[in-house]
Parts: C-alpha cells; structure tokens; sequence
C-alpha cells in the first residue's frame, strides 16, 4: 500500500453514514422519547469524536502502518454498534420524567449516552487514522469527510421521505459495512474477502427481527397512554422527515377530545379519531355528518370568542390539523375559510383515507386547505382576512412540562403577529388559543408579544385592541384591527358569562370583574395583563419569576420561560409538588452542556500527559495555540452552520427544506474548500491563506447580518426554488472558505507531530459538540445575531493563533 | 444536579423488602411485616405535614384534616405498588405501576384527599382506579367508594388488591368513566385522577349541590395544578385552581 492510495469514497461513505445517523437518532428518539431529550442525548454521544482524538493519542502508533485492517475494523463496528447500540439503548427502559425522582435514572442517562457515543466513536477513529496516515493529502480527506457530511445530510431527509426510521437505521449500518467493503478494494484488499463478506452481511441484516429495531415508544407518551383502552388500534401510519403520524380509532370507549371545553357545556363531541405526531397528542378528527348541531361543543371553547364578535367573511386558520379549527369556522357560518397545513400526509390522511368519515371538511365548497408552513403562508398572503385564528397545535402535556422550551417557533414571535395583522382587514381579529400555565406564562408571554407587534406597527391606543379570556385549560387573546367596540366587549362579556370563562383583560375592565369562576390565589391574569401595557412593565418583566419578554424572529423561543434567578427555589420546591415548574427543555440543554464541558476537557487535558512524553523532539509546537486554534474553529463552524439554518428557515419558511439545502450546501462547499487547499497544505504559505480565508468568512458573515434581513423580506415572494438557489448562492462562498482553515493548520501539525494531528482532531469534535449546544442557549439568551458574532470572533481567534513551529 | 429524596432510608426500605422475601408475601407474619412499615408509613405523614405547613398559602390552611393523614397512616402503600418498588414505596414520590401508569405522590393524595373535604358515609366516585391507593384512603375515612377504571388489567389487580386487603366499602368497575356511575349519583365527592382532555359534563351532573369534585393536571410524574369544583346550591360551578406548592410568581410576594 501507497500513500498515494487515498481511501476518499469510503471516508465520504463512512461520513454520509455518521451524519445520517446523527439525523436518524433525533427523530427516532423524538419519537420514542421527546425532542429536548434526543437533543441531549444525541449531542453527549457526538462525543465520541473526541474520545476518538484521544484513543488516537495514544494509538496512533500502533495501528498507523496497518491502516487498511485498523480502518475496515472501525467501519464493520460503526455499522454492527450502529445498530446494537440503538436497539439496546431504547430497552434501558429510562424515563426522562423520573430524573426528579429517582437516581438511578441518571445512570441509565449515562448508559444510553455511553451506548451511542459507541457508533461515533468507531467512525472517528477511521477518518482520524486517515488524516494522520494520509498527511500528505489530508485537506483531500478531509474534503472527502465533509462532501461525504453533506451527502449525508440530505441524503437520510430523502431516505426518511422513503422509508420509516426503524428501515433507514438498518440502511445506516449496511452503509457502514458498505463503507468497509469500498475502503478494503481501495487499499488494494483482495476481493475475494468482500464478495462473500458484504452478501453475507446484507442478509444477516435483512433477517434480524423487527423488533430490534422498531422504536419502542415510551409508555408516558400521547399514544401509548390511549392504546391501552380497550377497543383501541392504529388504523393508519405515515412517516416522512416531519415525524410519524399515527391515526387511532378507539372502537368501545368513544375519544372525546375537546381540550377548553366550558363546565356548563351540555354537547358531547360526535366520534373521533386520534391523530398523533410523533407519538404526541392526540388532535382530533372528527366525524362530520354535515348536521351543524354536532358540532356544538366547540361554540363551548374558548377560542370560539371572535366569532361571537362578528361572523368573519374570511377566515385564516395557521395549522388546520385534525379539521376541528375548520369545523368550528363552519359552525359559526365563517364565509370562506383558509386552513393552512406543514405536513402534506395530514392533509392526505384527512382528505382522503378519512375523507368520508371528516365529511370531506378538507374539500368542503367553503374551505380552501394548503399545505405551507404557517410563517411563510402569512409572508407571501396577498388576501386579508376578517379573522386568522392561531389554534393549539402542540400537546398538552408537552407544554405543561415545558419540554418545548428549546424548540426554536416562528409563529409566536412578535414579527409573526405583525405580519398577521397586516393581513387583517380593518377591523379584523386575531385570536391566538394557548393552554394554560400555572403560574401564567404562554398567555402573558403572547400578550406581551401582542403589545410588543401592535406599538411597532404604530398603533397608539394598544390597550383599547386587545382581549383576554380564560377557562381553566386554555385562554385565548384577541388583538383586533382597530378599537374594541362597546358592542365588542359586551359581546366578550356575555361569551364568557355563559360559559363560566373569566375576563382577564379588555379595556377599562374592572378588577373586581377578574378570577371569578376559576379562582386562582390571585388575580394573576389581570394583574399581568395591566402591568405589561403598564408603565411598570418593565419592572414586572424583571419581578415576574418566569421569563414573559417577548420572543423575536432572532430569538424565537417562546416556550422558554425559565429564569436563572428562580431556578434555587424551584428545584428546592421540586419534590413538595412543584416539578411541573422546572422547564426540563432547558435544563437538559444546561445539563448537556455541563457534560459536553466536563467530558471535553477531559478527552484534551488527559492525552496531553503523553503527547508531552512522546514529543521530546527539537522542534514542537505550542501546546496552548493547537488547543486555541482548533477549538476556536470546531466552536466557530457549528455556531455559523447552525446560526444560518435558522436565519435560512426565515426565508425557506420550512425547517425540513431548510436543514438540507443549509446543511448540504454548508458542508459541500467546505468539501470543495477544503480540497481546494490541499495544494497549499504544509507550506509556509498555509498561515497567509488561512488568514484570507478567516478575512473573508468574517466580511461575509457581518454583511449577511446586515443584509440578509432585507433581503429575505424582499424575497419573500418568490418562488421556492428561487429560494432554495439564492440560500445556496449565499451559502456556498462562506462554506468554500469554512472548509480551507481546518485541514491547514491539520497539515501543518501533521508534518513534524502526528499525535498532535490526533489531539487537535479530538479537540475539534469536543468543540463541535459544545458548540452545537451553545448555539442554542446562547440564541436563547442573546439571540441568533449574537452567535454569529461570537462564530466570527472564534474564526478571528483561530487566525490568531494558527499553530506555528516553536524550538525546544 | 438534583439530590436524593430526604424521605428516602435505604437501609430500612431494604430490610422490609428483605423480610417480605423471607417470609413470602407476608401471609404467614402480617403483623411483623405490618409494624415494619409502620415507622415508614409515619416517616412519610411526617414529611407530608412538613410540605403542607410550607404550601399553606396556597392550600390556605395551615394543616391537613387530622382524619386524611389517619388514613394514609393506616393504608399499607407497599401493597399497592409493584414487589421490585416495595423499598421506595413510603418516600414521597410517584411510582410507576406498569401500564404507563403511576401511584401519585402520597404529598399529593393528601391535599387532594383534603380538599374534597369529605365526611365518614359520604359517597365518592373515583374515575381512574390506578392502583387503588387513592380508594383505599377514601375508604379507611369512612367513606363508600365507587371506582371506574379504564385499563382491564389494571382494574382488575385493583379490585383483588383491594378485596384481599378488606376495602369492602371500595366498589371497583371496569370501564368507561365518562358517564360515571349513574346508578349510584349522585355523590358527595368526585375525583378524577385519569387524564381528561376536559371535564366530561355528566360527570359534573352526578355531584350533589354542595359536592367536589377535583381534577389533578399535569404529566404522569408531575402535577402542574389541582382543578377543585364545587357545586354551589343553587347548581352554579366555581372552579379553584390549586397549585400544589408554595410559589408565587412575583419576588417579594409572600
């Protein structure tokens, strides 16, 4: 075997499988579990990279002139651990809810952490080994890793769109082998071995039972809590990148899913079935008979208040769900009504498998149904509306737990509800329905956002357009286009009376009006109410001991509600009933990254004990410059990716379309950079176009800060496949230079200190997977700008310390 | 980052289990195997009159009903979770029971339990048996019990748990909770710990004017808030939202 032999296709096979992996264990632990613990686990287990940095340390040596067997080794264990690990992880029966309670989950915590870092690890070790046994061409490898990332970023989205999770898992570890098989023929291996080996492993996967890999789905979720009612099956399953719908009938026990529902409501909801995302819910739908009196119960729900104020002659409804916004627009004789819908099998599933038994609301003469993501429908809306409604689309006791606290949303930020209400005609309403919270925090944070949209549209008199409700479940707050009549807040007020609903705000309301049928200790609702359009709002905000500021479009975090300052006492009031009040989706991520920072300096402080016995050579370099430069740049190129997905998905509208077209683009054009400065590795001329490659990453990145705002509002419009190529013609100059600093000062180490070459590729995976979660809680915090800034700062940092010769 | 639950003492949890192996189900010793638990059985009511001195402003009372913690220092908890739970079962936790079902915390069946302000006699509907626990409480007051549970298997544990431990006044069916039981409305007292997505209105229509009826919300391991109706005499509903803790949103309230 030659140098000149260079195993680029199974690097890129093994990468494409390491990213499609990563993608595969947050939607199959989303499934079984829920998206803040997916996140929490799956970014513990990219740890496994670093791990790999210093497995190579100290074996580098050993295994560097026998690369072919060492290589094929970690491929055949990435694709058997792929597999086993997941399969064995999903059965140490662990519930994130119990960690309150009980210890020992937090050891099971770290079993399930531990069990799929394995995967990650196997595959670090071989593209590792490649960039030391490969020096001499390692930006080329290294193209190969990313080009390969950004395949595999895309490619599982395509895979997902074509076969359920539990199928691409087993097309994940066949990748694995398959990547074993393709590094044997490029290393020279004999044939032979691979004709028989790779059959033999297609088949040994093709026959293992499903039940190691279907996802055994957590018997606290939606789902599982309403299969176990007699009677009760699954009559439909879908599943594409957006999650797994699952449709339940429930044949003996009827489903009555009608969350809101006044006490002094006398209707029953007619059948229904019970749709489920992701495990989660359920929404309904329901049967439809065209009998109007059917649908009585849902005039009893909070969020039938604006059609008690005029009957809308057109409607909007952002999320149409299981159909029950639709049918209650029918109900109250809406004139035309548009339902928008994200997931195209939703739509299908209503329309047509359950056509006949929804009535065919979807196709209903007055209904228009579109599948768009709500944000990006209300961008590109040229129609107005008397009444867009904002009904409840996430599960309740997902919100009440706080699990959504770091699910980034664009449909609750104070620019969505402006755009919303540019959509109004004059004298039209919003009507935004959110469970409740005790204390309150959804419903305020929304009035506060309220407020937040109307005094940057110019309004002035902003408290003479706004209305809050309650019932015990759910309130719903009313902006309208104009002043609230008289005849509107009598209207409201006889609403709620005959409901048993309590006024919260409208304007010049009486306290003594407020928390009279659904008493709380104190009049929170109203006093919220007052306070933010108050003079003393700001010293509320600051007070209030949940967080009520306003989510924005740069941190559109709206289900984040947790303070610092409160954290002592509610962990404190933990046992004594008050666990519902830790917001765990938060928590997870600080936990997280309290293990990515503890872990990580480990895995670099630990090898460096032997690097400094091993390199008792003349020359060396700066120990400390190594560690600055490639953590500053694994830190620096997850912050940008990830700060520009969610600036792209303003303009993409759509976070599936925008993962793969930010991600692919994102990492294929590193691929490119990187290969592209393979003829300037280990030259004295590295340093220079390094810094002219970080010169530019930081020009473009603060122009497109400035720029892209405008530019996206100015693009609104357009179609989606402008879209999509203007993002990659945005995307791919910054990537292209991304990908050039890495693979420089790598090559430059690799020359003279090969365990360095080892270290410094540990030290980049513990840094990206800080940096994965940093970006989060600092956008949380400071906002998605703000990474971006901190990313530039970073690639400055790595300019400034490119690791140089130093003399012993 | 979180500690051990204080009420949690390993090394007599671990004796009682150990005894409760020793002698198979305690069927031949119940009154050694009775006395055991006992002390934990106090160690928790202990714990629970410590929580609800310090939740007080919200619960607005100082104290639980001497009668509600009488109960639950009688009612032997550890038959009512599953044998590998036995050692944790009088710490003040919820358990799981199978079924992706829990037995609440005991700090919580006391405050609901004492906010339906119940009397000996009266008659109560429990929606949501679960492991009987909560009937069994109802029941060592004085009170008859009517429970309607909706998972067969579950319903069923319950009923034999609840028949060989002698609750006769705890009557347990399998089924539909939705329309309660309307041979026996109307009642003094409804609780409904099975999740709800809302209030079913005949339900509401078996409360005797003046009754209560409460809703605990929240996830299988956290209660969120207590949902107490009363049923005024002239039929109208007012609802109090109880959070089960001691918080108030805003600093320098107290």
């Amino acid at each position: 075997m030659t140098t000149n032999v260079q195993p680029r296709i199974s690097i890129a096979l093994i990468s494409a499988a390491v990213l499609g992996y990563e993608i595969l264990l947050m939607a199959l632990f989303s499934l079984i579990q829920w998206h803040h613990f997916a996140y929490m686990v799956v970014s513990i287990a990219l740890l496994g990279f670093g791990v790999s940095g210093s497995f190579l340390v100290l074996t580098r040596a050993l295994f560097e002139n026998n690369f072919r067997n060492f290589a094929v080794i970690q491929a055949c264990l990435f694709g058997l651990s792929s597999l086993l690990c997941f399969a064995l992880a999903q059965r140490l029966s662990f519930n994130p809810e119990e960690l309150i309670w009980d210890n020992n989950h937090w050891l099971r915590l770290a079993l399930v952490m531990l069990l799929l870092a394995l995967p990650f690890f196997f595959a670090a070790n071989l593209v590792g080994l490649a960039l030391i046994r490969f020096r001499h061409s390692l930006a080329r490898i290294y193209a190969a890793d990313l080009l390969g990332a950004g395949i595999g970023a895309t490619g599982i989205i395509a895979i997902l769109f074509l076969v359920p999770p539990a199928s691409a898992l087993r097309i994940i570890s066949f990748l694995g082998f398959a990547a074993a098989a393709v590094l044997w023929i490029e290393c020279r291996g004999r044939l032979r071995g691979i004709i028989i080996g790779l059959p033999i492993v297609m088949l040994c996967l093709y026959s293992l039972p499903d039940a190691w890999t279907e996802p055994l789905i957590s018997p606290y979720k939606g789902i599982s809590q309403l299969l176990r009612v007699p009677g009760t099956r699954v009559v439909a399953e879908r599943f594409s990148p957006l999650g797994m719908i699952n449709v339940v009938e429930s044949e003996t026990i009827p489903l009555r899913h009608a969350p809101g529902l006044s006490l002094n409501s006398e209707t029953e909801p007619p059948a229904q079935l019970g749709l489920f995302i992701n495990a989660d819910g359920p929404a309904a739908i329901t049967r439809y008979s065209g009998d109007r009196a059917d649908l009585a119960y849902l005039d009893d729900l909070t969020s039938a208040l604006p059609y008690h104020l005029q009957t809308p002659q057109k409607v909007l409804i952002l999320g149409a769900g299981g159909g029950a916004g639709i049918l209650q627009a029918l109900y109250h004789d809406a004139g035309s009504i548009d339902a928008v819908e994200i997931n195209p099998q939703v739509v299908q599933l209503v329309r047509s498998r359950f056509g006949e038994f929804s009535g065919g609301v979807f196709d209903h003469a007055r209904v228009n149904v579109q599948i768009a993501e709500a944000r990006g429908f209300l961008q590109r809306a040229t129609s107005r509306y008397n009444l867009i409604q904002f009904p409840i689309l996430d599960s309740f006791a997902n919100s009440a737990a706080g699990v959504h606290g770091l699910n980034e949303n664009y449909l609750y930020t104070v620019e969505a509800l402006k755009q919303a209400l540019q959509r109004l005609d004059d004298q039209g309403y919003i009507g935004l329905t959110r469970g409740i919270k005790l204390p309150p925090r959804d419903s305020l944070k929304l009035f506060a956002s309220a407020i937040d949209a109307l005094a940057t549209s110019g309004t002035k008199n902003i408290e003479r357009r706004l209305a809050l409700i309650r019932g015990w479940q759910t309130s719903t707050l009313l902006i309208k286009n104009g002043d609230l009549s008289t005849a509107d807040i009598n209207a409201i007020k006889e609403f709620c009376r005959r409901r048993s609903f309590d006024l919260a705000y409208y304007p010049d309301m009486l306290a003594s009006e407020a928390n009279r049928y659904n008493q709380l200790e104190a009049s929170y609702f109203y006093a919220g109410a007052q306070a933010l359009l108050g003079k003393q709002r700001d010293q509320f905000l600051h007070d209030y001991k949940f967080n009520l500021e306003p989510a924005t479009d740069d941190r559109p975090f709206h289900f984040h509600f947790l303070k610092w300052s409160s954290l002592p006492e509610l962990i404190k009031l933990r046992h004594r009933g008050g666990g519902a009040l830790l917001e765990t989706g938060y928590l997870t991520l600080v936990i997280a990254l309290g293990l990515a920072l503890l872990f990580s300096m480990l895995l670099i402080l630990l090898p460096l004990i032997f690097i400094r016995q091993d390199t008792s050579r003349t020359v060396n370099y700066s120990s400390t410059r190594v560690l600055s430069y490639f953590f500053a740049l694994g830190l620096g190129f997850l912050l940008l990716e990830i700060a520009f997905l969610q600036k792209f998905i303003l303009l993409l509208h759509h976070p599936i379309y925008a993962a793969s077209v930010v991600l692919g683009s994102f990492l294929i054009a590193a691929g490119a950079g990187s290969a592209y400065s393979q003829r300037f590795a280990g030259q004295p001329v590295s340093k220079k176009v390094t810094t002219t490659a970080v010169a530019i990453i930081i020009i473009l990145g603060l122009a497109y800060l400035a720029l892209l705002e405008p530019l996206m509002q100015y693009a609104g419009s357009w179609h989606l496949l402008a879209k999509i190529l203007l993002s990659i013609a945005l995307i791919v100059p910054l990537g292209f230079c991304m990908g050039m600093p890495f693979p420089m000062g790598l090559s430059t180490l690799s020359i003279n200190s090969p365990s360095l070459t080892a270290w410094a590729w540990g030290i980049n995976g513990c840094a990206s997977v800080i940096s994965a979660i940093l970006a989060t809680l600092l956008a949380i915090h400071f906002g998605f700008n703000a990474v971006i800034l901190l990313a530039l700062t970073c690639y400055f940092a790595a300019a400034a310390s490119f690791p140089e010769l130093t003399s012993n | 980052m979180f500690e051990t639950d204080s009420s949690r003492h390993p090394g007599t949890a671990m004796l009682g289990a150990l005894l409760m192996l020793a002698v198979g189900s305690c069927a031949l010793y119940p009154a050694q195997a009775s006395d055991h638990f006992r002390d934990s059985r106090e160690q928790m009511i202990r714990l629970i009159e410590a929580d609800v001195r310090s939740t007080s402003h919200y619960l607005k009372q100082s104290t639980l009903d001497t009668r509600v913690l009488d109960a639950m220092a009688q009612v032997p908890r550890h038959e009512f979770v599953p044998p590998v739970m036995v050692d944790k079962a009088y710490q003040n936790r919820p358990l799981s029971i199978g079924h992706g079902q829990t037995i609440s915390q005991p700090y919580i069946v006391a405050i609901m339990t004492d906010l339906l302000d119940i009397e000996p006699d009266q008659r109560i509907l429990e929606v949501g048996t679960g492991s009987g626990y909560q009937a069994a409480v109802l029941a060592e007051i004085g009170t008859r019990v009517w429970s309607i549970e909706i998972i067969p298997p579950l319903g069923q544990q319950a009923k034999t748990r609840l028949q060989r431990l002698g609750y006769n006044r705890v009557e347990v069916r399998i089924g539909d909770g939705y329309y309660g039981w309307p041979e026996q409305a109307a009642f003094d007292a409804i609780i409904v710990t099975a999740a709800a997505s809302h209030i079913p209105p005949p339900l509401l229509k078996q409360l005797k004017p003046g009754g209560k009826m409460i809703i605990p919300v929240g996830s299988r391991y956290t209660t969120q808030q207590l949902i107490l109706i009363t049923r005024g005499e002239n039929n109208e509903f007012v609802t109090r939202q109880v959070l089960p803790v001691r918080f108030v949103p805003l600093t320098g309230q107290h």
